[in-house]
């Protein structure tokens, strides 16, 4: 009790796993076999930092996320999260934690935004003082103002997602796990989530867990990342070695104003496709190599553009080519 | 409210200041001190139902009606039967009145506070019984009062108004005992059925499509229960009499109350071991529960 009081105050890490495993049963047909979701995952975080937890579909991200919160108990191996036992302890972790669920509502679809908050905040016994003081402070910064009096069932995803965090976020949790926060969101929407959680990390220190299939996510908010896959971690390590190791590119993307020939010549990037007879031109660069600028000026000084748009590397990709590599 | 103010006042102050322990929860939130905050989440929760379903008037009034509607319907069968007949499992119709009042108000009762608990599948489905695995508070406790169904109210009226005639017209003695016996039984009862749905709950994590079947037992259980258990066969005694104590919601109470003769197996002292099979039903259901919970998250069991 005493050990896991003491490591909760901040000396030890936020999360901590070791050979954390997840068998479930299946039924394939009639036949029963284990599936291994989870599969000898060892990690350690530290307080404060920003996490992106990244696989494909089915790699074990959910379940991971599951069995840190104390929602499914571990088939083998170890965790602590937040110096808590996440089972046994989960009522103690509740209160340090904050999950966001991007397509499962923890919110009352019937109720106005504000009495969800209200109800919340009893639920995690903030005095009225706090309770105030945060309230006003989410509702400020993730802007939600014009739809408090809205019950959730009609908002826009967009207006959802900022109210879901917002209400995971209530208690001022030590560690925040967001699970695919930004799917389905516009650019715009997207960009606020973003600039609210990294405000969040530098205001009060708060460390970030995200999964997502998204790259921007990953870029803009996230110091390290972990690449799973099959249940087993891939990659430990930050973005440049990410790309560096998965060896993707961008793809600049140009309208032209006249038809060309394909611009296979240009330093540092390297055709990819024409369409409409040379109008639209892909051209894929390696972002260690050269900048998004630099091709645009190469390309510029054979033609005028009209028209762009960088396309980020795929996730998925990534994943794939990270996997095949750690083979 | 007074206590209200002081919490206010403490948090203003750093949690770690108040002298003894250095443990700083996190910022704003630390686990309730006081029984007053260990109530509040249940409490906002609860008000919060409480007035979405009064918000509309025409519809809570509907809502209300078609419940008392049930409730008179089940009273007019029982009254259909005595049309037929002068007496049943030795019972007039003015004891049997008793019976069903007894059960019928703590039945709906249980419904009111407990009964909710049968949409746990569909939070199965939907995966949202996760939220509840973030909330600092128990999992069955969070799931009681995320809910409560006002309109149910009117059919514990009917159950309380047929209690009040039968009480009156059965010829029930006042005394200290009917005054220590007939609460006892009422509230008794009232834990019976409410843990009858527990029961019913745990068995959904296995089950997931098998409301139909817990549903037998619970509505069956509160239809058995307005019976009189004289007129059952031995292995309904056993099911309905002892294994889901549903006798002793209302049957044995209303025997021992009004010193009618006892049925095979089921003695009228029976009547005064309300709260024992009270206490049973609760220990199946929290059982059944827990294996249920286990079951959920996979930690064997």
């Amino acid at each position: 009790m005493t050990s896991a009081m003491n490591s909760a105050v901040g000396n030890g890490a936020i999360i901590e796993a070791d050979g954390l495993t997840r068998e479930f049963r299946v039924r394939d047909g009639k036949r029963r076999r284990l599936l291994t979701a989870v599969d000898g995952l060892t990690v350690r975080i530290e307080p404060g930092e920003a996490v992106g937890y990244i696989g494909a579909n089915g790699a074990g991200k959910s379940t991971t996320i599951k069995m840190l919160t104390g929602i499914l108990v571990p088939t083998a191996g170890r965790v602590l999260t937040c110096g808590l036992r996440p089972v046994p302890d989960r009522r103690r972790l509740a209160r340090q934690v904050g999950v966001v669920f991007g397509q499962r509502s923890q919110l009352w679809w019937d109720l106005p935004v504000r009495e969800s908050f209200r109800i919340l905040a009893a639920i995690h016994s903030l005095t009225p003082a706090a309770e105030a003081r945060r309230t006003a402070e989410l509702i400020e910064q993730l802007e939600l103002g014009d739809f408090l009096s809205v019950p959730v069932r009609q908002l826009s995803l967009g207006q959802r997602m900022r109210a879901e965090v917002a209400a995971a976020l209530l208690h001022s949790p030590r560690l925040v796990i967001l699970d695919e926060p930004t799917i389905g969101l516009d650019v715009l929407s997207k960009q606020r989530l973003r600039e609210f959680l990294i405000g969040e990390r530098r205001l009060h220190g708060t460390t970030l867990l995200l999964t997502t299939h998204d790259m921007g996510d990953v870029e803009r908010l996230c110091d390290r990342i972990l690449v799973i896959d099959h249940g087993r971690l891939a990659y430990d390590g930050d973005l440049p070695g990410l790309s560096r190791t998965a060896g993707a590119e961008r793809v600049l993307v140009v309208d032209l104003a006249e038809p060309l020939p394909d611009l296979t010549g240009l330093d540092g990037a390297r055709h990819l496709s024409s369409e409409a007879g040379g109008l639209r031109q892909r051209l894929a660069f390696d972002a260690e190599q050269t900048t998004a600028a630099k091709v645009l000026a190469a390309v510029s000084a054979e033609a005028h553009v009209l028209d762009l748009t960088v396309e980020e590397p795929d996730i998925e990709d990534v994943v794939r080519r990270i996997y095949a590599a750690s083979r | 409210m007074a206590s209200r103010a002081a919490s206010a006042a403490a948090a203003d102050n750093d949690p770690a200041d108040n002298g003894t322990v250095a443990i700083a929860w996190p910022r704003e939130t630390r686990p309730p001190e006081t029984l007053g905050e260990r109530l509040r989440p249940y409490r906002a929760v609860l008000a919060s139902r409480a007035r979405s379903q009064r918000a509309y008037r025409t519809s809570f009034a509907l809502d209300l009606g078609s419940s008392a509607l049930v409730g008179l319907v089940e009273l007019a069968e029982v009254w259909v039967l005595f049309s037929n007949v002068t007496a049943l499992g030795g019972m007039r119709f003015n004891q049997i009145l008793l019976v069903f009042g007894l059960a019928d108000l703590a039945f709906s009762l249980a419904d009111l506070s407990f009964g909710h608990l049968d949409t746990l599948p569909d939070f199965l489905r939907a995966g949202t019984l996760d939220a509840f695995y973030l909330r600092p508070q128990p999992i069955l406790l969070q799931l009681i009062t995320s809910d409560v169904s006002l309109r149910r109210l009117a059919r514990a009226a009917v159950g309380a108004a047929a209690l009040g005639i039968g009480l009156v017209t059965a010829g029930v003695t006042w005394d200290a005992r009917t005054a220590v016996l007939l609460p006892l039984a009422l509230v008794s009862g009232y834990a019976t059925f409410a843990a009858l749905y527990v029961w019913a709950a745990g068995l959904q994590f296995f089950l997931l499509d098998g409301a139909e079947m817990t549903n037998a037992f619970v509505y069956g259980g509160r239809y058995a229960a307005t019976q009189p258990a004289s007129v059952w066969s031995r292995p309904l005694k056993l099911v309905f009499g002892f294994f889901f104590p549903m006798a002793f919601t209302a049957y044995l109470p209303t025997v021992t109350l009004l010193g009618l003769p006892a049925p095979d197996w089921l003695p009228a002292w029976l009547g005064w071991c309300t709260p024992a099979a009270a206490a049973w039903s609760w220990l199946m259901g929290l059982l059944c529960w827990r294996w249920g919970l286990r079951h959920y998250q996979g930690g064997g069991g």
